[in-house]
């Protein structure tokens, strides 16, 4: 049974497809591990009470011999943010309390068509404004690495359900980072798709023109393969695209042969200031561009001149976007109602918005109503969509140059829990690196990279690849880890500490 | 450019926002919002009038939909998280204002 | 609430100049919402439907819906651009209007703002005593409806006093087309009619391009009335600047924009000259009284920080597109005039009485659904149209054409007598059912049976003996004394012309 927990994604398939193991003993496997460890590490707030039934169904269904997906039967952790009919969805916040989706996102609905088995809804920070998960009214995530740390954010229930082996892949979101940083924070692997590369419809959205929903897993290619699954045209998602994708698990095969690395172009950015880097990250960062360089990459240095102004304009855009799509909770048609004794449905609407939102929520939506207010949106607003178009082209220009941008997933290691929660502004910096991939709509990665020296706890390494080159990520991500793997002699998250539970 | 974030602001804000903030939360917002503004404000500096906007990230244009009926929600999935229902409606308590 | 005092229209005329505006709200009839594959309740298939059936996730606002944009919506609202006269944007974008309120799933409204599918475009209006005014259009933007209030405890089913509201999310996200003139110059005493003419000009545009059930009284059409007035300068002085605005919303019938408009210009007028201000704000029309009530003050609350919807993209008609659309509308309304006048060959009174009454289309209908111009004519303009006055609607919203027509044929056919027509149609429009299920149901018929006249006329001449003898001695108007008994035993439902013939018959034979 330990060791089920332990497969990636891929290997359990093999063995499921193999028949030597049942989807209802993987998923039970998964959910004896939540039994033990999510008390201490607290990723999901929702467990599935039909997790068993949905993995017999599989089971029965590959004993009759119906040709299945790649992953059917493998368990799922489903980011809050994603709604589902058959478990509450409440995007981390108390103001949707016990709310039911009268239908499933899409990405969840095409998991289960997959056969995927959906385990329970992870964590994240309140409406996913966050980096760090202790946003949620649920309470806070903990890092597995050390249970006094976050797991990133907003994601890190994902992350760490991963990472604590509570799941052996999870979708989550990212819109300036959820993914990719909570994936360095926790020894992961995430991905933010190309935009529209993935449909958005049934994402409670947080800012409609950044999000992106996203595989987590522990492996390149379980992403991939996860990737494979919820990409794709959604006509529900106007801003879903038509592209038909290539395979992106092939791409990872692909690129665990290493192949692909000689003659890869890699861009480092001149203006990322080390300084603002913890030691241990950057240093992790040079090691993997050494050992790309090694195996034929070239290291060329591009500019991207307007990154600086990145989290600027994010924290204009996504604020301004979020007030309008969170005006639906108001107490109306679902969601936390306050009663106002005599008051009239304003007063209502007001107390029940004071009273369900957490603090980070409240100032985002202050923040963004001003920015979009009469007067300021110019100034704010509209530039900040114009420093969009500017970190668009020193994409473009950079792109003409290499064929990916990498960099450090986020600048410093898991910080401990509560460390930058009264100051935002040193919060918001964490997204640093990922921003900018968000702003400009293009496919980002996050792998391990190693360990920082002074702490021992995990560092990711961010590729960046143009727009709709999702597949070139899994090729050059997989091919470093396969080296990086094999350097450390195993998997980095072997190096976890344990968890109360029985391995 | 240097922000004027005042507790009227936000008071006024609250309301835009429809968020009854009380006075401790409104002194509170005004003094984040005051260095968060600060910080942000810098956008301004190369939003220069030659550099067009970008709305979306990926640019697409004319996606439509089909004029043809599909999938509805029942009257039970309409009013399955209301906190207040009557006659298959929605029931909320007197409105003051007026319609826009 | 203290008196409102007016100043004589005439006065009010002579001192002040109004300036006038409009804003009418076209839902259109498509199959579906204009951002979600729900049936759009403003199609003639789902008037209706029960509340809250017509409802997909996203025109209630559910967490996670994304509205989709309506291709036949898009179509529409460029053919009604075309049909105004404006240009057709070549990249047009949606917008989010943001404010709280019950009736709006998501609490912002998608439509257009700083980029409209439709600017700078003129229409071509018609007073009744024939003369012609352009009325200078600005923009023709797409927006979606909201959902439906309604106002419970409390006397008058209104907003104040009310103790609680009950929302119905159906006519959410219905696709509209608000149509924004100009301000409209030179109206002078006329102002109150060009209201009324301009309104049904837009009417007559939608119904003829097919887009819109175009019913005032369902809310099809609306119409918000911007007036304001200005001294007038006297020789030699500069022109005062634009006067304070009022705007009187959604004034459902055509009559009522007439004196909604004559109204506001005689309030503001008295304010004026009584030294006072006009204040900035909405107000309502109260078709009881004849009268408008303040509503909302123009606030900072009116902060609706707009910016472009990011989960909409750019709506950018292709050249091709555009220009089959324009080679696709049907003829202008003036020249359509021209043609039905030809067609029908009216008089020139009767057949701008038509078009005064706003039945054009309804007599143009009735002739097409087979009865002959002057009977369709007399119907919409006698009979319906007195009906219609007496319970204040539009006469259009009484009946159907096709009703009219098919009551037409029974009188052709002999089957009704013009006054059995008139009890039938009191019946179809008390909602009884189709002409003939009336006349089934009233037993209203006429006795068509020779059988059952004979034997009455029988009756008739035993009881007058004398009558037969008249008749053969050349006294043929004495046979109206046994029309009268015949018709009297009949109930009225005989034909008096057939049973004068058949006494003649009798008496000849
Ligand atoms: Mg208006
Ligand atoms: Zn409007």
């Amino acid at each position: 049974m330990s060791d089920l927990i332990r497969l990636t994604a891929a290997d359990l398939s093999a063995k499921l497809a193999a028949g030597e193991v049942s989807s209802v003993e993987a998923t039970q496997a998964h959910l004896d591990r939540i039994a033990a460890v999510d008390t201490e590490v607290h990723a999901f707030l929702h467990v599935s009470d039909h997790a068993l039934e949905v993995a017999a169904d599989i089971d029965r269904r590959r004993a009759a011999g119906e040709q299945l997906g790649e992953l059917a039967g493998v368990p799922l952790a489903i980011k809050d943010v994603l709604v589902t009919t058959d478990m509450p969805s409440t995007s981390g916040s108390k103001i949707l309390e016990g709310f039911l989706s009268p239908y499933d996102a899409t990405v969840v609905a095409r998991s289960r068509a997959a056969g995927l088995v959906p385990l329970g809804k992870t964590n994240m920070d309140e409406f996913a404004m966050g980096s760090s998960t202790e946003h949620s009214a649920y309470g806070p995530t903990h890092n597995p690495w050390d249970l006094d740390r976050i797991p990133g954010g907003s994601g890190g229930g994902s992350a760490a359900a991963v990472a604590a082996f509570e799941a052996p892949i999870a979708l989550g979101s990212d819109t300036g980072g959820s993914i990719r940083q909570p994936a360095h924070v926790t020894g992961t692997v995430g991905v933010k798709p190309t935009y529209g590369g993935v449909s958005r419809f049934g994402a409670i959205a947080l800012a409609s023109s950044l999000d992106q929903v996203g595989p987590v897993s522990r492996t390149v290619l379980d992403s991939a393969l996860l990737h494979d699954v919820i990409a794709g045209h959604d006509p529900h998602d106007a801003t879903s695209l038509t592209d038909a994708w290539p395979s992106f698990a092939a791409a990872a095969r692909e690129g665990a042969t290493g192949e692909v690395l000689k003659g890869l172009k890699v861009g480092v950015i001149r203006e990322l200031p080390d300084s603002g880097f913890q030691a241990g990250v950057s240093a992790s960062f040079r090691e993997s561009l050494a050992l790309l360089e090694a195996q034929g990459a070239e290291i060329v240095e591009i500019s991207a001149p307007h990154f600086e102004y990145g989290v600027a304009a994010y924290y204009l855009i996504l604020p301004a976007e979020a007030s309008s799509n969170l005006a639906k909770f108001d107490s109306v048609r679902f969601g936390l109602r306050v009663d106002v004794p005599g008051g009239t449905v304003e007063d209502v609407m007001a107390r029940s918005r004071d009273i369900g939102f957490g603090d980070e929520v409240k100032r985002r939506i202050i923040l963004g109503t001003y920015a979009l207010s009469a007067g300021y949106y110019d100034a704010y607003y509209g530039s900040a969509q114009k420093v969009r178009t500017l970190i668009q082209r020193d994409f473009d220009t950079a792109f003409a140059q290499v064929d990916v941008i990498a960099t450090p997933s986020a600048p410093t290691t898991a910080f401990r829990l509560g460390e930058k929660l009264d100051d935002p502004l040193q919060m918001y910096l964490n997204d640093v690196t990922t921003i900018p991939v968000n702003l400009a709509g293009v496919p980002g990665i996050s792998i391990p990279s190693g360990l920082a020296a002074e702490d021992g706890l995990p560092v990711g390494i961010q590729f960046i690849a143009p727009l709709r080159e999702d597949a070139r990520l899994y090729r050059v991500g997989a091919a470093l880890e396969a080296l990086l793997v094999d350097s450390w002699g195993g998997p980095l998250l072997d190096r976890a500490p344990q968890l109360g539970g029985a391995r | 450019m240097v922000s004027e974030i005042t507790p009227d602001l936000v008071r006024h804000l609250g309301v835009l926002a429809r968020i009854q903030l009380d006075d401790h939360e409104v002194e509170r917002l005004t003094g984040q919002l005051s260095a968060i503004v600060d910080n942000i404000a810098k956008v301004s500096e190369v939003a220069t009038p030659d550099v067009p906007a970008t709305s979306h990230p990926v640019p697409l244009q004319n996606v439509y939909r089909p004029d043809v009926v599909g999938e509805m929600l029942t009257v039970e999935q309409v009013l399955q998280n209301a906190p207040d229902a009557t006659e298959d409606r929605f029931k909320v308590t007197a409105i003051l204002g007026e319609e826009q | 609430m203290a008196k409102v005092a007016l100043m004589d229209f005439d006065e009010a005329l002579e001192r002040f100049e109004p300036v006038l505006g409009f804003e009418v709200h076209v839902e259109l009839n498509t199959e579906t919402k204009m951002f979600s594959a729900a049936a759009n309740p403003a199609h003639p298939s789902n008037h209706d439907a029960a509340p809250n059936t017509l409802v997909a996730p996203v025109d209630m606002g559910l967490p996670g819906s994304l509205p989709v944009v309506n291709e036949t919506a898009v179509r529409y609202s460029i053919s009604l651009g075309l049909a105004l006269g404006c240009d057709i944007a070549p990249s047009s974008r949606f917008a989010r209007k943001n404010y709280f309120y019950p009736d709006l799933g998501k609490n912002y409204q998608i439509s257009q703002y700083d980029e409209p599918i439709a600017f700078e475009g003129q229409v071509e209006v018609e007073l009744e005593d024939g003369t012609t005014f352009e009325i200078p259009i600005e923009r023709a933007h797409m927006e979606e409806d909201a959902g439906k209030l309604t106002h419970m405890g409390g006397a008058t089913g209104r907003i104040q006093g009310a103790e609680y509201s009950l929302v119905d999310y159906n006519r959410a996200g219905v696709p509209l087309v608000e149509i924004v003139t100009k301000p409209i110059y030179g109206a002078e005493a006329n102002a109150p009619k060009l209201a009324a003419a301009y309104v049904r000009a837009i009417r007559d545009i939608v119904i003829g391009l097919g887009i819109s059930e175009a019913r005032m009284e369902r809310g099809n059409l609306r119409c918000d009335a911007n007036v304001s007035i200005r001294p007038r300068a006297a020789a030699g002085e500069p022109v005062a600047p634009l006067g304070t605005r009022t705007e009187t919303k959604n004034v459902n019938s055509m009559r009522s924009v007439e004196r909604a408009v004559r109204y506001e210009i005689q309030r503001q007028a008295a304010i004026l000259a009584a030294g006072g201000t006009i204040t900035q704000e909405t107000r309502h029309w109260h078709e009881d009284t004849g009268t408008t009530s303040p509503g909302r003050p123009k606030s900072d609350a009116d902060d609706y920080r707009y910016f472009p919807e990011p989960d909409l993209l750019p709506v950018a008609p292709s050249t091709e597109l555009i220009e089959s659309l324009r080679a696709a509308l049907p003829e202008p309304p003036a020249a359509r005039r021209r043609r039905l006048k030809d067609a029908w060959g009216f008089a020139d009174i009767d057949f701008q009485g038509v078009v005064n009454a706003g039945l054009l289309s309804e007599v143009e209908a009735t002739v097409a659904a087979g009865a002959s111009p002057a009977s369709a004519r007399k119907w919409w303009m006698s009979e319906i149209s007195r009906l219609a006055n007496a319970e204040g609607v539009e006469a259009s919203s009484l009946i159907e054409p096709a009703s009219v027509a098919a009551l037409q044929q029974l009188v052709d056919a002999g089957s009704l007598t013009d006054k059995l027509a008139r009890q039938v149609l009191e019946g179809v429009i008390a909602g009884e059912g189709t002409p003939q299920e009336v006349v089934d149901a009233r037993g209203l018929a006429v006795v068509s049976d020779d059988g059952a006249l004979i034997a009455a006329i029988d009756e008739a001449l035993a009881a007058q003996p004398d009558v037969l003898e008249k008749i053969r001695d050349g006294k043929v108007q004495a046979a109206g004394a046994v029309i009268g008994a015949v018709m009297k035993a009949m109930r009225g439902q005989a034909d008096a012309a057939r049973v004068r013939e058949l006494v003649l018959e009798r008496a000849a034979g």
